[in-house]
């Protein structure tokens, strides 16, 4: 049995790493993708490109747009002298929002009335907007707040000395400074490994069936246990030293702490891959040509990682579908991934998902063996 | 060029997609799954989001900030706790996103005029939605604050207001700012790379490595028509799908088409040469499919999913990557997408992203036909 199995891992060895080409496609992808994604994923937002018509020309007016134009969230691309070009600048995507100060707002404000800020905003990209939106509204209350201040010191300078007031004190947990890359980088290490090991694992076995040769394999002495062994061993291997690679670049070249556990990160990593190869085995007994096995893994990867909350909190989508992610080992895994980088937490937090996962693999694992005894037969 | 030679190729073509149910099946249902997959589970819409109170005060005052915090859309307060270990536990799995803590001298505090300070504790792991927690946290303890104010004034005879500066929001093109209407639209992208690069690469990734492409080139066809005879029946695939992902975008998610028809249909037909051509080049260069697969995925999906603006704001994006953004094709028809279908752009202010689509498809057709021809020879 050992010796069959030390013969079949021989061979799929050197068949994973025999040429350049076969070496490039197991660490070039997985490094580019890291390196885009660790750039292109965010949904921070700075420097909005932003133009304001002032009608009003009041201190009052100059005082909040000197505001808009000091924050680093927006860009001020410049003052408008009438409304219609409102429209050209945003109908040509020159600029993302426009405000526009009405005349009589200095007089509105002083009279004690409420003194409309008109905000117009490009919602294509919608979650721009919305964030943009965020921003404006925080912006226009501290100059509320500064004004109604302002205001009661020109009535009484005593009663300002006593004016009850609450803050809010907020303290960023985990990542203070609120960096998007900090949140995208541990979850690039899961959907990675995920795309990789997937694809490998049933190319791998379909590709022998394709070419005719597990035929020739299958009238060997080898048992399918032992050729499942064989194929599945060196992607194990192949998938924990990606896991390594990547984590290790996104320490390192992106700056991502990394505060908990090492053995933490290779539990979860190890009962992951379990998932993953049982994925992959599943999807080559289904398939019968290696153009199946990709479209057919394409559509496993694609739900698998939108539903796994990498990218958009679960709690957003409909409740239906809340309960189809839970099926998505990958969901998991995010879990521990981002619980070890940045929260630091260990086993005492972390066991359901590690449960989880083993669960889900060892029952994946179950049926695809099952599966392809059959396929074989 | 002979068309009866081409259309036997493209017929034996149609013959091998229509023979292979599966891949057949799949990919008329990709789009519709890809679509139903982006449009429900891809959302920023961030509400109820769970929030652990600890109230140490205990007084009506407390109470009073905390019951607009249960009344919030935002928040859901799902436990009141009594000790600091019980909320860090909360945050650190996951149960709670924030800890609002009140401190024991908040009404004594607010009593004597001074500035009384809530803490929040967020979980920023996810920093998009600790933005947003800690945004409408400070409106809520703001607005509380001004109310707080405005009671003391009036208590002492003064006049104030509660809001002074009202903020009116306009939310063009997507005046619901559906997440579904910014994210629809670019799927069409996505559908276009997977069938245009992938399928077709590894079709005739296929061809090679079974040993069929040297028969085929034994015969009187020539290069030009096996070329267009293999690209035709995926071209005709990929202009069905746009039509299909159109129809879900329009009448089921109900996104909004403003543009015009035929200017989809051209860019779309434009920018399903350049996949084409992509896809027929890997094709060429990787001879495996597994290579081709992966080097498609690296080529084409990858940059349609990350770069072309689909999900991430280009302009957000590093300088550098802006650059490189700028050479991929799928950034041009994203961008044309989301104004025909959004904004209703007239056709003549499209010709900035129009006129480079068009020149990737003439240069890169050119470049695959190329590429091929010396292959024969």
């Amino acid at each position: 049995m050992i010796a069959r199995l030390k013969q079949m891992l021989i061979k799929e060895f050197i068949q994973a790493f025999r040429d350049k080409r076969a070496r490039f496609i197991l660490f070039v992808p997985p490094i580019v993708q890291m390196l885009i994604f660790g750039y292109a994923a965010t949904f921070e937002i700075q420097h909005v490109p932003t133009v304001i018509l002032d009608l009003d020309h009041s201190q009052e007016s100059r005082e909040l747009v000197s505001r808009f134009s000091s924050s680093p969230y927006f860009n001020v691309q410049g003052y408008l002298t009438n409304h219609r070009e409102i429209g050209d600048f945003i109908d040509q995507g020159k600029a993302t929002v426009a405000l526009q100060i009405d005349a009589g707002f200095a007089q509105s404000l002083s009279k004690g009335q409420t003194a409309p800020l008109q905000v117009i905003v490009d919602a294509t990209n919608s979650n721009t907007a919305l964030i943009a939106a965020g921003y404006i509204n925080q912006i226009a209350m501290g100059f509320a707040h500064d004004y109604q201040q302002d205001h009661i010191y020109r009535i009484s300078p005593q009663l300002i000395d006593r004016l009850p007031n609450v803050q809010l004190e907020q303290r960023p947990w985990y990542n203070p400074d609120l960096r998007s890359r900090w949140f995208f980088v541990p979850g690039i290490v899961g959907s990675l490994t995920l795309v990789l090991v997937t694809t490998l694992t049933a190319f791998a076995v379909v590709r022998e069936r394709e070419i005719g040769t597990l035929e020739q394999i299958m009238v060997t002495p080898i048992r399918p246990a032992e050729f499942i062994l064989g194929k599945t061993i060196p992607f194990f291997l192949i998938g924990l030293f990606d896991v390594s690679l990547i984590a290790t670049l996104g320490t390192l070249w992106f700056q991502v702490p990394f505060r908990g556990r090492v053995i933490v990160l290779f539990t979860g990593a190890i009962l992951f891959l379990l998932c993953m190869l049982g994925v992959g085995l599943l999807i080559s007994t289904v398939s019968s040509t290696q153009q199946q096995a990709m479209v057919t893994s394409f559509f496993f990867i694609m739900p698998a990682v939108v539903f796994s909350g990498f990218g958009f909190p679960i709690s957003t989508m409909p409740p239906w579908l809340q309960y189809l992610t839970y099926l998505s080992p990958l969901r998991y895994f995010l879990v521990v991934l981002r619980g070890t980088y940045l929260k630091g937490v260990g086993f005492e937090i972390l066991w359901p998902q590690m449960l989880a996962m083993a669960v889900l693999g060892t029952s994946l694992l179950t049926l695809a063996v099952l599966r392809f005894h059959k396929a074989v037969d | 060029m002979s068309f009866t030679r081409f259309v036997a190729v493209a017929r034996k073509e149609v013959i091998q997609i229509l023979r292979d149910t599966r891949s057949l099946s799949i990919v008329i249902l990709m789009p519709v799954i890809l679509v139903l997959l982006f449009g429900y589970g891809v959302s920023l819409d961030l509400k109820h989001l769970p929030v652990y109170v600890w109230d140490r005060d205990g007084s009506q005052q407390s109470q009073d900030l905390l019951k607009r915090f249960q009344a919030s859309d935002y928040f859901d307060v799902v436990r009141v706790v009594s000790d600091y270990p019980t909320l860090v536990r909360a945050i650190d799995d996951g149960r709670a996103k924030m800890g609002v803590v009140i401190p024991w001298d908040f009404s004594r505090r607010l009593h004597d005029g001074r500035t009384a300070q809530v803490q929040a504790l967020v979980d920023a792991s996810d920093d998009n939605t600790a933005n947003v927690l800690i945004g409408y946290s400070q409106a809520l303890v703001q607005g509380y604050s001004s109310q707080v104010q405005l009671d003391w004034l009036r208590k002492r005879g003064q006049s104030g207001q509660l809001a002074p500066l009202s903020v009116d929001t306009r939310t063009w093109y997507n005046e619901d700012l559906e997440s579904s209407a910014f994210i629809i639209p670019g799927v069409l992208a996505l559908v276009m790379s997977v069938i245009g690069a992938f399928l077709t690469s590894l079709t005739i990734a296929r061809e090679w490595e079974r040993g069929s492409m040297e028969q085929l080139i034994s015969t009187p066809v020539t290069a030009l028509e096996v070329m267009l005879g293999k690209l035709v029946p995926y071209f005709m695939i990929g202009m069905f799908d746009v039509v299909v992902c159109t129809g879900l975008a329009l009448y089921w998610f109900r996104v909004p088409f403003r543009g015009s028809f035929a200017t989809l249909l051209f860019s779309s037909a434009l920018f399903m040469v350049v996949v084409l051509s992509l896809g027929f080049f890997i094709s060429v260069i990787a001879k495996s499919q597994l290579a081709a697969s992966q080097i498609a995925l690296v080529v084409t999906f990858l940059p349609a999913f990350l770069l072309s603006g689909f999900l991430y704001a280009i302009e957000q994006m590093p300088v550098v990557l802006q650059w490189i953004t700028r050479i991929l094709p799928a950034r041009y028809y994203v961008s044309i997408l989301k104004q025909v279908f959004l904004k209703g752009t007239p056709t003549q202010f499209l010709y900035a992203d129009l006129v480079p689509l068009t020149i990737f498809a003439i240069v890169l057709g050119l470049l695959a036909t190329g590429a091929f021809h010396k292959k024969l020879i």
